[in-house]
């Protein structure tokens, strides 16, 4: 009788929680191993528990979101200095953009607390161990290990491109997931790292594309598509044109994987044609034209800036222009004479920070912004609430220079 | 049901049909709801046992959990209808019991009923 009780109680139990953690794992979310990493092993649980995970698996390399104070704020900015006082981290550990760059900070009316609180969280994070790197294109600035190593990528864009086109695995992490797998060095084993079984095909049926048709591709794609999609129909495709489906993709949904291919038999096939595309078009397009353009989102890597120059070959633009890359890649266009060509042509360029949360474009100065991405495009619209003029790259350099 | 943060406590229900979005919608000083068109605004979410579908928006509402329970105006325990991570990290980060029921479970949850949480219990959740 006591036994059959005993039994049925645990068969509750199991059922409660689906996730089966080692003896270290038990111990560190009991408390024993320090209150940090109590709360990190609660993340994942809570995180493995809500995506069904059966277990939690070791990961290289963690890529941190929730890093610019326009979004993470006070509450960010306290908590992040309290855990950095006795916490590092396990793996090598990369980060998102902030929200400035202090080389050029002076010329944008951020007030001093903005500096001041910002400077904070990039010092937590520094004393924490973490990379200082501060970009949302870690794909393209850092080596990628071997095929299959498991990631937490928590930048959306960097999720699905590390997914897709890097042969590496990742969940679409939370800023929390991230941090949390960056100090255990883990991650649960979620259904983006296991088998892949998307139920849907997109199939690309606009000709001609650019990467703006991309980014509305993969903003299309996101809101169609529930954990990953496979994707029919592209040609050969450029790295601006791969970061901006990417882009698009992180933007509107969940959905953080593209399979190059027809997909099953049975999966549901939705096309991607000239009126889904107006869609988008419409949704995201509010402006004729814009007060100033901006360049990178994703930030820039120093193929498309060198592709740039090429464009802007004895061209100056008429209006501001600002253009974000990581530092790195500012440091080498900066060797390579890139820095003084955008220069001369009229852009101000940015490391550090992005268009995308930028607290460097306020609506009380700017009603538009010219944009060729889609990315940027939702952030601007949505969070700065500016108006948003779409264009792609080879368009504004046709219309905006002289 | 499924555990998301585990935890034990007592208090009264405060319910919301409307899922909330952490992040501009709860004034972190006083834990009252500050958005006119919410179901619950004017209410203090402070020291509830708040039931409400889901959260929404930005994952950092994660953040606004962990401040609302740094300066002691959280619920004591969330309950959910649809896991969704920004809840759930940010209950984890600030160790606020987490559960997800079933439809039947969160129709049956009433504001101003009494219950006890115990997630550790074959019946976590008990109507006192």
């Amino acid at each position: 009788m006591y036994e059959i009780l005993r039994t049925s109680i645990i068969s509750v139990i199991v059922k409660l929680v689906l996730l089966e953690l080692t003896r270290e794992e038990e111990s560190a979310l009991k408390g024993e191993q320090g209150e940090i990493m109590q709360m990190a092993y609660r993340i994942l649980v809570a995180t493995g528990e809500a995506t069904e995970a059966e277990k939690l698996i070791p990961i290289d390399w963690a890529h941190l979101s929730g890093v610019n104070y326009n979004t993470i704020g006070d509450a960010g900015e306290e908590f992040l200095s309290s855990i950095s006082k006795n916490t590092r981290v396990k793996v090598k550990t990369t980060l998102n953009p902030m929200g400035f760059d202090i080389d050029n900070v002076s010329n944008y009316n951020l007030d001093n607390n903005f500096i001041s609180k910002q400077l904070s969280i990039k010092n937590s994070y520094e004393t924490m161990g973490v990379t200082p790197s501060f970009s949302c294109i870690p794909y393209e600035i850092f080596d990628i290990p071997k095929k299959g190593t498991q990631v937490a990528f928590a930048e959306s864009n960097a999720a699905i491109h590390a997914n897709s086109y890097d042969n590496l695995k990742t969940n679409k992490e939370s800023a929390f997931s991230a941090l949390a797998s960056a100090i255990t060095g883990k991650s649960p084993y979620s259904s983006l790292r296991k088998e892949d079984s998307p139920n849907l095909t997109i199939r690309m049926k606009v000709k001609n594309p650019n990467e703006l048709t991309y980014g509305m591709l993969g903003f299309f794609a996101g809101k169609v598509g529930d954990t990953s999609v496979n994707i029919s129909g592209l040609g050969e495709m450029d790295k601006r044109q791969c970061k901006a489906m990417c882009g698009g993709m992180g933007t509107s949904g969940t959905c953080a994987k593209f399979l190059f291919g027809d997909g099953n038999s049975d999966c549901e096939k939705i096309d991607f044609d000239e009126k889904e595309m107006q869609n988008v078009h419409d949704e995201l397009n509010t402006a004729e034209k814009g007060d100033l353009i901006t360049l990178g989102s994703p930030q820039l890597g120093l193929e498309e800036i060198s592709d740039l120059v090429g464009k802007l070959k004895g061209r100056s633009f008429k209006k501001r222009c600002m253009v974000f890359c990581p530092r790195t890649v500012k440091e080498q266009a900066r060797k390579i004479g890139y820095t003084n060509e955008l220069e001369r042509a009229g852009c101000e360029i940015l490391s550090d920070c992005c268009t995308c949360l930028t607290p460097l474009i306020s609506k009380d100065d700017v009603d538009a912004v010219t944009t060729n991405s889609i990315k940027g495009a939702f952030y601007l619209k949505n969070s700065n609430g500016v108006n948003v003029n779409l264009k792609s790259l080879s368009q504004i350099v046709e219309d905006e220079t002289r | 049901m499924k555990i998301l943060v585990q935890g034990k406590t007592e208090g009264i229900i405060l319910k919301s049909q409307n899922p909330i979005n952490f992040l501009g919608t709860v004034d972190k000083k006083t834990g009252i709801i500050s958005d006119k068109n919410h179901e619950l605004f004017d209410k203090s979410i402070k020291n509830s046992i708040l039931v409400f579908p889901s959260g929404v928006g930005s994952s950092v509402g994660a953040y606004t959990i962990y401040s609302i329970k740094s300066n002691n105006t959280a619920p004591l325990a969330m309950i959910c209808h649809k896991a969704d991570l920004t809840v759930a990290t940010g209950c984890a980060l600030a160790n606020i019991p987490l559960v997800i029921v079933d439809n039947e479970k969160f129709t049956s949850l009433k504001t101003g009923q009494k219950i006890s949480i115990d997630t550790k219990s074959p019946n976590p959740i008990i109507l006192l």
